[in-house]
């Protein structure tokens, strides 16, 4: 018996992972782009502007993580936004109602959850793609919510519950707590559980990890379901930072929550990608944004900057994957 | 042996000579100056083993790759093959293994794509004359079909005529074949043979890349043996037999015949099927394999070998019928039959087998995680540690556990996913063409791991169409036709003869 390598001469994988490199990339560019508006601008690095920045990129974050996972699935869930408009509007109804901001969270948590694992059973059970399943649910949740709103606005909710999204703790924005908590439960899951490491599997090839002994439909109800749960928790932030809810909060937190993923390196395609790119993929998103407000750039100016930016980076990870292949 | 051959003085001027055909990769010499002729009306063998070079040949022939080095001569005037417009003037085309037909149109459609006949009226299509343009042509290679038939409605042997019939309008007079019959049933290949033979007579050449030594001896005129891109020999078939040919591809001595240590007495029973039917169509499946058997399951393609291997394993819904695994009644999907302990080694290993970006490492522990992590917690390095055991005990080729699995030939690939359910601790495999596309020296690298494995205790269900396999390797053997058990064939009834005569339709 010989080995059978002729021909096919393949070169070592390079002692970082791919995804190490990727990660180091992103870091490198957030880390430019500081520097840059450092230079340009005077308020950048004081600590209050630092601050927001890392507030506003949470609540992307918690939305963009959870679909992060749906992503390495080779999924996509476009409800999150209308998901976090209606369980905000639940969730602040109960408040009203019961004046329990403990029981508030629970309801909006487990309205996403709900939502997510509603997702997931037209994915798994129906079969249906996870584009068209999560777009028709968009319009479903956003019906829901119009329909419950008629039209009004929630405000004015205690100051306990207002902490969660205003508050601070040692210095900190107490959403910048939180979200180093989900980073690291995040990438603990991803990265360091078996059923981070099946879904990666799903991603690569939902035949192959079916057939290998993976029980995909279970996987991916959970991985909708997160994904559901996380914006019932951008939800709660949202809501409590706001101090009130509308129907229409939901329609700008979509498209940016995928922009930060796609930005963070994580494959339409599925299997590729890292919560914690992610993070960093919300946090340049964040910083133009906040750049371009501090150069005084109209706003009008940011979908196309954001659009560009991610053209750029899925096109530089193409790039770096085919070269490694 | 080689060039000094006397036929070659009084051959005609070569159709296509081609001189130091060198092509290289990053890494990799693709082709290193490979020389040989194509004459008219001969049928030009193709041997090598994965990764000689076949398929870089190939791609240079019909213009897709350039090549860095060499010239090619078509009847004795040099000419530059430099685009796939340029092999096409020259009259080559290539047939490969995966079609390149849109299943929507129909055959007419098909066969003059991109140059259809015009109609009277500018930007209309003569479909008159693309019917009878299409069907003189399917005429010439004797294919009796409508023209008008869609092809996602035709079957593979058909689709490949369709192909032939393709090129045939484009007046090739060189055709490739990539494995022609690597999914034809034996009624198609003697069709395929039919034809070749009557486009021979017509002085076409054919330049033929086959795995199977019977068609090389059955049809080639010539063979050329390629061997880490580079041209060992030209050879007659009545020149040389099967095992110096094997040798040349090789590079040294294999035993062909694969070795098993056969039991005296089989273990326990260890799976049972009884009155198993499916909708993907088959009915009433009584099968037992017992530990410490390799049991064959053969028939012709089509004839519901993979479907019998997926309903066992869960991966297609059951009609009726009862599958019995190591004494308890198993249905559900494949998570629940791998957690039992079988195991299902897919005949598409790349698209079903493998999460071919993902590292070996990652592929080898995939079916084992719950087993190594009970804690549910996944450790990286743990998880290197098991592929690294596997990787020596299979003696996979890979620079690393953290390789892409990818990359690796398609032998060491198979072994990946053989490793995955030796990780998980399976006593059951299912090996679904073990040996597709794998290379003479892996194929009894992969029959002697068989045969440890059920020495050790496992049991193995292998369906083949190669049926000298099946002879060689299986205890005994069940043989399937249209969707049912045709017979059963004990060890000393293992014949080819016997299982071609059970697996054949009886008109």
């Amino acid at each position: 018996m010989t080995d059978i390598t002729k021909g096919a001469i393949v070169p070592p994988r390079s002692f970082l992972s791919q995804d190490a490199v990727q990660l180091f990339y992103r870091l490198l560019a957030a880390l430019l782009i500081c520097a840059v508006l450092a230079v340009l601008s005077d308020s950048f690095l004081s600590l209050g502007n630092i601050l927001n920045v890392l507030r506003q990129a949470s609540l992307t974050f918690f939305i963009a993580s959870g679909l992060t996972l749906v992503v390495l699935t080779a999924g996509l869930d476009l409800s999150v936004g209308a998901n976090v408009a209606l369980s905000a509007c639940i969730a602040g109804t109960i408040i009203h109602k019961t004046g329990s901001p403990a029981l508030g969270i629970l309801t909006g948590l487990a309205c996403g959850g709900i939502v997510g694992l509603l997702n997931g059973i037209m994915v798994t059970a129906l079969r249906i793609p996870s584009f068209i399943a999560t777009y028709g649910m968009l319009w479903v949740l956003n019906g829901l919510t119009y329909w419950y709103m008629a039209g009004e606005t929630l405000h004015g909710f205690p100051a306990g519950f207002r902490q969660i999204g205003s508050g601070y703790l040692f210095g900190l924005p107490i959403p910048v707590y939180l979200l180093l908590v989900f980073l690291g439960i995040g990438t603990l899951f991803a990265q360091r559980t078996i059923w981070g490491q099946e879904i990666y599997a799903i991603g690569a090839n939902p035949v192959a990890a079916r057939l290998s002994g993976i029980p995909v439909a279970r996987r991916l109800l959970l991985v909708y379901a997160v994904s559901g749960t996380m914006a019932g928790l951008a939800s709660i932030i949202f809501l409590s930072r706001l101090n009130s809810a509308e129907a229409d909060i939901g329609e700008s937190l979509t498209l940016p929550a995928i922009a930060a993923v796609l930005i963070g390196g994580t494959s339409l395609f599925g299997g590729v990608g890292t919560v914690f790119g992610t993070f960093i993929g919300a946090l340049i998103l964040t910083l133009v944004l906040n750049g371009m407000n501090l150069l005084s750039v109209s706003a009008n100016w940011q979908p196309l900057v954001t659009g560009i930016i991610v053209i750029l980076a899925v096109w530089l990870d193409m790039k770096t994957r085919r070269r490694a292949q | 042996m080689s060039d000094a051959l006397p036929i070659e003085v009084t051959l005609p001027t070569p159709l296509l000579e081609l001189r130091g055909i060198s092509k290289e990769f990053p890494g990799v010499k693709a082709l290193d100056d490979v020389s040989f002729a194509i004459y008219p009306g001969e049928v030009h063998m193709l041997l090598g083993e994965n990764g000689a070079g076949k398929s870089s040949l190939m791609k240079v022939l019909c213009g897709a790759y350039r090549a860095d080095a060499g010239e090619f001569y078509h009847k004795g005037e040099r000419v530059a093959i430099s685009s796939t417009a340029d092999a096409q003037k020259l009259g080559i085309a290539v047939i490969f293994q995966e079609f390149s037909l849109v299943p929507y149109l129909d055959i007419a459609q098909n066969i003059f794509l991109g140059r259809e006949p015009k109609g009277r009226i500018p930007g209309t299509i003569d479909r008159r004359r693309i019917l009878a343009d299409a069907r003189r042509v399917l005429d010439t290679i004797g294919f009796d079909i409508d023209p008008s038939t869609t092809v996602d409605k035709l079957g593979v042997a058909q689709q490949q005529m369709v192909e032939i019939a393709k090129a045939i309008s484009q007046n090739a007079r060189i055709l490739v074949m990539d494995e022609p019959t690597a999914a034809l049933s034996d009624r198609e290949t003697e069709l395929l043979f039919a034809l070749i033979a009557r486009l021979k007579g017509d002085g076409v050449a054919i330049v033929y890349i086959s795995h199977r030594m019977a068609e090389v001896f059955a049809l080639g005129d010539r063979i050329t043996v390629l061997r880490d891109g580079r041209r060992i020999d030209g050879v007659r078939p009545a020149d040389v037999t099967p095992d110096q040919l094997v040798r040349m591809m090789v590079g040294r001595n294999v035993d062909m015949t694969y070795p098993r240590n056969f039991a005296d007495k089989p273990g326990e029973v260890l799976l049972e099927v009884k009155g198993l039917t499916a909708p993907t169509g088959i009915f009433d499946i009584n099968i037992e394999v017992r530990r410490g058997e390799i049991v064959g399951l053969c028939g012709l393609v089509g004839s519901g070998r993979s479907e019998v291997a997926r309903a066992i394993f869960g991966a297609d819904p059951v009609t009726s019928g009862e599958i019995i695994f190591d004494g308890k009644t198993i249905s559900g999907e494949p998570d629940l039959a791998a957690r039992r302990g079988i195991a299902l080694i897919p005949e598409s290993r790349k698209s079903e087998g493998l999460a071919l970006l993902r590292s070996v490492s990652d592929n080898l522990v995939v079916s084992a995680l719950k087993k190594l992590f009970p804690s549910g917690l996944f450790d990286q390095r743990s998880a290197q540690r098991t592929a690294d055991g596997l990787i020596r005990q299979l003696r996979i080729a890979t620079p690393s556990a953290r390789q892409t699995v990818g990359l690796l030939s398609g032998g060491n690939q198979q072994k990946v996913v053989i490793g995955k359910w030796l990780a998980a601790g399976s006593k059951l495999f299912i090996f679904d063409e073990p040996t597709r596309g794998i290379d003479i020296g892996a194929k009894s690298e992969i029959f002697a791991l068989i045969d440890r494995l059920v020495a050790d205790g496992a049991a193995a269900l292998m369906i083949s169409s190669e049926q000298i396999e099946i002879c060689h390797v299986c205890d005994r053997a069940y043989v399937m036709r249209e969707g049912r058990i045709a017979g059963h064939l004990t060890r000393s009834e293992l014949t080819e003869e016997n299982i071609v005569r059970l697996g054949m339709h009886h008109a």
